[in-house]
């Protein structure tokens, strides 16, 4: 029997049915590489009937998953990459993808908060992420925003928003930073475990933690200078929704920030194999290699919401000495920054 | 706008009964039932609490220990522009912090003094702290001379054999430490200086405790700080408490920092001497108890630091001042042994094909170093040892300087080694700032134990193995001091990487 699962690819056609000219010769190559995955997939497919197959409709095609949800593609707690936390029965479970698929992502990561904020503990290649993903974020929204990088607040009078923010190991050194931070979870022990990290500091206690999520906030008519979603999109049910909801949630002129891993083989064999198998980093179906999205693709759905991507860089793990590096391989982890267009 | 502000009031809100069950480091819990109310409310978090009034909102940065090295992170960190907002307390009883010592040009040099390699003096340099020390006595040197009591064999070092102008700066400890203060008084950053010793710590753990409990709100609002009590019944609050209390650290004991090291079974006696010419040089000889060192220190005035058994050391040091002229004179010019031979090259060198250019320092001749004249300051001894703390760091807390490493003088590596950690944390601690890290957090404290561990380490070990191979006296063995004496003195890639590890250029002695 299979040690993990394969690789699952996506089924149905990425891009729906309304595509323009235009697209149609930008994905000719795509298709065929689709076609040719697609009769890899049915062999498969033969092989492991346990796994449903309308999952992959994800992408593109508009269609919503049925979940007894009223808010279908509910971003769940980011589990960012590689994260080793006391799984909760998660182990080598095959996971049904089923309506239910919102609540098995946050049943998840329910059962690992309370160990967040432990550098040295279970989330260590989480903290020792953290700074190298904040120094792209604070490059590129200084120099978008034209604020001082050299001063201890660079980000004052921001309005950030953390989609997914879990515990608010990246809400926090925002705060720090000098921006006014609302950290959004859908998972409500997160923000409570947040809530109570953020108050032990005064500078990071402004923190306003909500347990909502990002189509909420929308309906609310939210708007913010910067809009931060890293190691969600993996996650989420929709991508092409949720990422119609970071854009709505944008001020024109505003910035995106969104990490996630690729879906690559390598990412496959770092992401999947050594990190949930062999390292034990995250436990076993944290992530779905299907659900990891390309730079390619992330770049044409964060199009289509008008949000345009001015810059990407990929993180490196350095096995050796533990440390994360920024830099242009972007075939595993990778983090894009984003405008949307200012108004006139 | 100088903001060296003093305190001597007590708070009486926060007053805590010394109780000897307290000392030491304890863990939450009962810190908390003995912690007086916080005026938080009841019940819920609310964001903004009330439980620090005033004057008593946490530092920062708790700086225990206000000598050379913790004022050299004190000014570090104020005269950089990511990290001058810090809030920095620092506890030293030491009254010369509050009030500043002149110091005059006309008085003898204080016998208490270190060589700063040129590394040290371009970290001050950056700090803006050198432009002080240069106002009062300081004295480069760019030559040395290491032999020993056997006359077998010697070396001369010089700065143009690595392409340099000085090999190191001898000066007095008290001019380093005015230098530091003057240049943070220059810069209007503010720093609350305790005078008083420190006496207890207790380290809030960072707590996922529910919510809902009144008692243990105290405790968990104060997480993640570290409470700092003094002797006269003060007390703070800080993120991060940093040891630069010298060897006997109260900050390491209190904190249970292990330590490995062992005592040398020697004493230094340390004193200023004059000359009736001036010394430009720094020489060292290696005599069967010790090495004895002379180093300049300007205007004619020369420092000796002379390490021997302890008996011998308080002989010498009860001795009239004559005698000890003579004792000196004979320990650097002809007792216990021979000049060693000079050497004459007769221009080619055997070991050139070992490339490089020949140093300029392989073809000096022996010199005999200047007769001493007078002893111009008291005598001083004190013990010497090894002593390495296993961690520098632990959860809001980290060890600099002495508090985390005592080495042997034989190489004036000691304060050189501090002052680069105190930069080193300043460093790390702006790179912290930078990305909006918590200070106190201990995966970034990690970062600077990883880059200074090694290094001094490192250090240790070749200053040790120098001890060690010097302190037997065995035929054999002294032949092979002086064949190391002879490679060092004509191998010229040896020499150039034995001073520009020396001066700190390079930072391990095998890999650069």
């Amino acid at each position: 029997m299979l040690l993990f699962p394969l690789p699952h690819f996506p089924r149905f056609p990425i891009y729906s049915c309304s595509s323009s000219a235009t697209k149609r010769r930008g994905t000719a190559m795509a298709a065929k590489l689709l076609s040719r995955l697609r009769q890899l997939d049915t062999r498969l497919i033969s092989l492991q009937h346990q796994r449903p197959f309308f999952r992959n409709a994800r992408l593109f095609s508009g269609q919503q998953i049925p979940s007894s949800d009223s808010h279908p593609s509910l971003p769940p707690t980011p589990t960012p990459t590689p994260l080793p936390p006391p799984s909760a029965g998660s182990a080598g479970e095959k996971r049904q993808r089923t309506s239910s698929l919102k609540d098995h992502e946050l049943a998840k990561f329910a059962a690992i908060s309370d160990t967040w904020w432990d550098s040295e503990g279970p989330f260590k290649p989480l903290h020792a992420m953290n700074p190298t993903r904040l120094a792209f974020i604070r490059s590129t929204l200084c120099r978008h925003f034209s604020k001082d990088p050299n001063v201890p607040k660079p980000f004052d009078g921001l309005e950030i928003v953390d989609v997914g923010c879990g515990g608010g190991i990246l809400s926090e050194p925002l705060a720090r930073l000098g921006a006014t931070v609302t950290g959004v979870d859908a998972v409500e022990k997160n923000i409570k475990i947040a809530h109570l990290h953020a108050d032990l500091d005064p500078t990071t206690s402004t923190i306003d933690y909500v347990c909502t999520t990002a189509e909420k906030l929308v309906e609310e008519g939210r708007q913010f200078d910067a809009v931060m979603s890293l190691e969600v999109i993996e996650h989420v049910a929709d991508p092409a929704e949720f990422c119609k909801s970071l854009a709505a949630l944008t001020r024109p002129g505003g910035a995106v920030v969104i990490s996630t891993i690729n879906r690559s083989i390598r990412a496959y064999a770092a992401a999947i194999v050594a990190a949930e198998y062999i390292l034990h980093w995250l436990p076993r179906g944290t992530h779905q290699w299907s659900s990891f999205l390309t730079p390619e693709e992330l770049v044409m759905i964060l199009k289509r919401s008008s949000i345009d991507v001015e810059e990407m860089a990929g993180f490196v793990l350095n096995p050796l000495t533990g440390k994360w590096l920024l830099s242009d391989d972007v075939s595993v982890n990778f983090i894009a920054f984003a405008t949307k267009k200012a108004e006139g | 706008m100088n903001r060296l502000v003093v305190r001597r009031t007590l708070y009486s809100n926060h007053h805590q009964p010394k109780c000897p069950w307290k000392r030491g480091f304890c863990s939450g819990g009962e810190a908390a039932a003995a912690a007086p109310a916080s005026s938080a409310s009841s019940g819920q978090l609310n964001h903004k609490d009330g439980s620090f009034a005033g004057d008593d909102q946490p530092y920062d940065l708790a700086i225990v220990g206000g000598g050379m090295v913790g004022m050299a992170l004190a000014c570090s960190l104020a005269t950089k522009p990511l990290t001058k907002h810090l809030k920095v307390a620092i506890i030293d009883s030491n009254p010369a912090l509050a009030n500043k010592l002149s110091i005059k040009r006309e008085d003898p040099p204080d016998p208490r003094v270190s060589t700063v390699t040129p590394a040290t003096i371009s970290y001050f340099q950056d700090a803006g702290a050198w432009q002080y020390v240069q106002q009062h006595r300081h004295a480069f040197f760019d030559k040395m001379q290491v032999w020993d009591y056997t006359g077998l064999g010697y070396t001369t070092y010089d700065a143009r054999d690595v392409y340099k102008d000085v090999l190191g700066c001898v000066v007095e400890n008290r001019v380093l430490h005015s230098s530091l203060l003057s240049r943070i008084e220059d810069t209007d950053v503010q720093k609350t200086i305790y005078p008083s010793r420190l006496a207890s710590m207790i380290r809030y753990p960072s707590s996922s405790v529910k919510a809902d409990d009144n008692t243990r709100e105290a405790s968990y609002i104060k997480a993640g700080l570290v409470k700092l009590e003094m002797s006269d019944g003060s007390s703070l609050y800080t993120k991060l408490v940093v040891g630069a209390d010298g060897a006997k650290s109260q900050v390491r004991n209190l904190a249970g920092f292990k330590t490995t090291g062992w005592n040398y079974s020697q004493n230094a006696i340390i004193c200023t001497v004059e000359h009736s010419v001036g010394n430009h040089t720094a020489w060292q000889r290696f005599l069967p108890g010790g090495p004895i060192a002379l180093l300049p220190i300007g205007d004619n005035f020369s420092n000796i630091v002379w390490t021997m058994s302890p008996k011998q050391a308080s002989d010498l040091t009860v001795m009239n001042e004559d005698e000890f002229v003579k004792a000196v004179n004979q320990a650097m010019d002809n007792g216990y042994g021979p000049h060693p031979k000079s050497n004459f090259s007769n221009g080619s060198n055997k070991f050139s094909f070992l490339g490089g250019n020949l140093t300029m320092s392989t073809n000096e001749s022996f010199e005999v170093p200047p007769k001493v004249v007078k002893l111009a300051s008291k005598r001083a001894a004190f013990p010497l040892s090894l002593m390495h703390a296993n961690d520098y760091v632990a959860k809001r807390i980290v060890l600099i300087g002495d508090a985390a490493h005592a080495v042997h003088p034989l190489a004036g590596q000691g304060v050189n080694l501090g002052f680069g950690d105190a930069f080193t944390l300043s460093r790390i601690i702006g790179e912290g700032v930078a990305v909006g890290t918590d200070i106190g957090e201990v995966s970034l404290l990690r970062k600077y134990e990883a880059e200074r561990k090694p290094a001094n380490i490192a250090m240790m070990a070749v200053l040790d193995g120098f001890q060690k191979i010097y302190s037997v006296d065995f035929g054999p063995l002294n032949v092979l001091r002086a064949a190391a004496f002879h490679a060092a003195n004509y191998i010229s890639p040896l020499k150039r990487g034995i001073i520009s590890y020396a001066s700190g250029e390079q930072r391990l002695p095998i890999f650069p």
